[in-house]
């Protein structure tokens, strides 16, 4: 369900709380978030010690196998190893494991940018042009937010084979590159900037598009990170979708690669299959929490639920 | 700061010319998303129904009407599998809502560390589903896995995990030597694997959106009913619950749409496995295209499939939706 939702996002100064309670309550509140939070950390934990451990002490859990309580050294060599475990791509003449990570990194790019044009424009038209029909084509826009995702995904493999993009990078990024969240959310911001902002640009000698360019997007930048943080997540953790439009690994992206991966001859070693999911997950969880407003905002107010 | 415009070109000038130039850019501004959205929204949409009358092989082989339709309905698997779907979901909708509510009330306390709380918890929601899924089936793992190590080393029983197709209160009178008959043995032990994977991915955004529910409810309201002498739980029974069920409802929508589109992590963890175990509608229908080719069955069972969820929400609205208490 993709009904664009307008929850305000929980501040902490809009907080408000309830009376302080007896010491044992408050105490066990206490407990039971922590142990909350060590279930939601736990598997992340997991990943990353079983990635720096011997094989032997990842499938006899040995759980610290490191200084003080063992003498195992860090086994960094498990993310040089994992990267030579998924073997070599010809054409680029490197590890497929770069492979997947370059993919990886030009589809979700390709999709963030072509998102943020394509939003940004047509928000812009709808919000700051006097169009005729415009209310109707902004209803239409929001009416294929009705149109579920599994209900097109045969027709748009068959064009995928019918366009010749099967296996190919634009297979894997043009579908993507329109989002109906985006146009709304910048819309909405667009709609709050005053007409004597643009009046005055114009004095400027400034056309719609460098008002557009230099003065709307500026400042609409939480907006935009908003979507583009959404965006990059989805595509990074992409999985369905280039499993069916691509076959060769060279086209893999990470999250198919892994999953081959777990399936082929990595699935045995434990330790090098957590290295390789380690890859997967940082670059996320770093994002994560340096634009942790524009997550729960971006996710909130889009209503999706994976 | 800015250039001076160029000329007019061959359109009209004055007024009128400036309003068409207006238009002229707002279509062009507005032409690549809605050239977009009609080719891959729109079109497919029509061109899924006609390929689901088809038997499809790189075209339309054969136009046979209804036929995909007909098998869809008597396809006995189609219905396991959309009954697995069901299963799933109402595990998920009232264990995942009330471990959010339950969650999202503690932090609603005067706690120190809250948001920090809120982040961690959001924190497997966020993650690739694709790397998390992985990591848990080594976590499932019968003989190795950490869960099986812990519960061996605590001296309790060692379920098989994402691998066991027997029904969980089979497993339970088992234990105690019982023997149920076959329609009691409940969802197999490898679903709620994947139910209890699927929780831990989710709680944590049922969480952030109940607090946001929570802080819209008004003070006031809390402070009115504890002069009448409101305690805790009435507080909680006669104000949050009521004044939260617009959030509730939306959320119990979601997740039933969540867990009928549900596809990334079942196929990572079990690939549907095993037997049928874990073969929910989304997964038969991918491995019907995928591995089968047949288009024209997929197509179909996408749209038999969208019906069932059509019909669920419609009902959801009816008798749920009756419920709801808005300010």
């Amino acid at each position: 369900m993709n009904r664009p939702l307008e929850l305000p996002v929980p501040r902490p100064a809009a907080w408000r709380t309830f009376r302080v309670r007896p010491p044992g309550i408050r105490f066990g509140i206490y407990f039971i978030l922590v142990v909350g939070a060590l279930i939601s950390i736990l598997p992340f934990a997991y990943m990353v010690t079983s990635s720096l451990k011997s094989y032997g002490s990842v499938i006899t859990n040995n759980l610290w196998p490191w200084w003080p309580f063992g003498n195992e050294p860090l086994q960094w060599h498990n993310y040089v190893e994992a990267v030579e475990h998924t073997g070599w791509d010809r054409q680029w003449g490197t590890w497929l494991m770069v492979r997947y990570f370059a993919n990886s990194l030009i589809v979700s790019g390709a999709i963030v940018g072509g998102v943020v044009v394509t939003s940004a424009l047509a928000a812009y038209a709808l919000a700051q042009l006097e169009l005729p029909g415009r209310e109707l084509i902004f209803l239409l826009v929001l009416a294929t937010l009705m149109v579920p995702g599994e209900l097109v995904l045969v027709p748009k493999v068959v064009m995928m084979f019918n366009f010749g993009w099967y296996n190919t990078y634009l297979a894997l990024t043009v579908p993507f590159t329109v989002s109906v969240f985006g146009i709304f959310l910048l819309r909405q911001h667009f709609l709050q900037i005053p007409r004597e902002l643009f009046d005055a640009a114009r004095i400027d000698g400034a056309g719609h598009l460098q008002y557009l360019l230099w003065v709307v997007l500026p400042l609409s930048r939480p907006a935009l990170v908003v979507i583009a943080v959404l965006n990059f997540i989805w595509a990074w953790d992409a999985f369905q979708w280039p499993l069916l439009v691509t076959r060769d690994p060279s086209m893999r992206v990470l999250a198919v690669g892994l999953q081959q991966f777990m399936v082929g001859e990595g699935g045995v070693n434990t330790h090098l299959l957590m290295a390789f999911a380690t890859m997967m997950v940082a670059p996320i969880i770093v994002l994560y929490f340096v634009a942790q407003r524009a997550f729960t905002e971006g996710f909130l107010s889009s209503g999706i639920k994976r | 700061m800015f250039g001076r415009k160029k000329g007019a070109g061959v359109l009209p000038k004055g007024p009128a010319g400036r309003r068409l130039r207006e238009y002229l850019l707002g279509y062009a501004l507005l032409a690549p998303a809605l050239v977009l959205l009609a080719v891959f929204e729109f079109f497919p949409l029509f061109y899924g129904l006609y390929i689901s009358l088809c038997n499809w092989r790189l075209g339309c082989a054969e136009f046979v009407g209804a036929e995909n339709y007909v098998r869809a309905f008597r396809d006995p698997q189609m219905w396991q599998a959309l009954l697995t779907t069901a299963t799933y979901s109402l595990m998920s909708v009232p264990v995942q809502l009330g471990l959010g509510l339950f969650f999202a009330y503690l932090l609603f306390q005067r706690v120190r560390g809250r948001e920090l709380f809120r982040l961690v918890f959001f924190l497997p929601y966020v993650t690739s589903t694709v790397a998390s899924a992985a990591v848990w089936s080594y976590l499932y793992n019968p003989d190795r896995g950490l869960i099986n190590t812990v519960l061996g080393a605590l001296g309790l029983p060692q379920p098989r995990w994402l691998a066991e197709p027997t029904g969980v209160f089979a497993l339970v009178a088992r234990a105690f030597g019982a023997e149920l008959p076959p329609w009691a043995h409940g969802p197999s032990l490898a679903l709620v694997a994947v139910f209890i994977y699927t929780t831990w991915v989710f709680v944590g955004y049922d969480v952030t959106v109940f607090l946001a529910g929570l802080s819209n409810i008004p003070a006031e309201l809390y402070d009115a009913a504890r002069v009448d002498g409101a305690g805790g739980w009435a507080l909680f029974r006669h104000i949050t619950v009521p004044l939260l069920s617009p959030t509730t409802f939306f959320l119990s929508i979601i997740t039933v749409i969540g867990t009928f589109k549900a596809f990334n992590h079942i196929y990572v963890m079990t690939m549907g496995g095993p037997g049928t175990a874990t073969t929910t509608a989304s997964i038969y229908i991918f491995r019907q295209l995928y591995e089968f080719n047949r288009y024209g069955y997929s197509a179909a069972l996408s749209f038999v499939l969208f019906s069932a969820i059509l019909v669920l929400t419609i009902l959801q609205n009816r008798f749920a939706g009756r419920r709801v208490i808005y300010e």
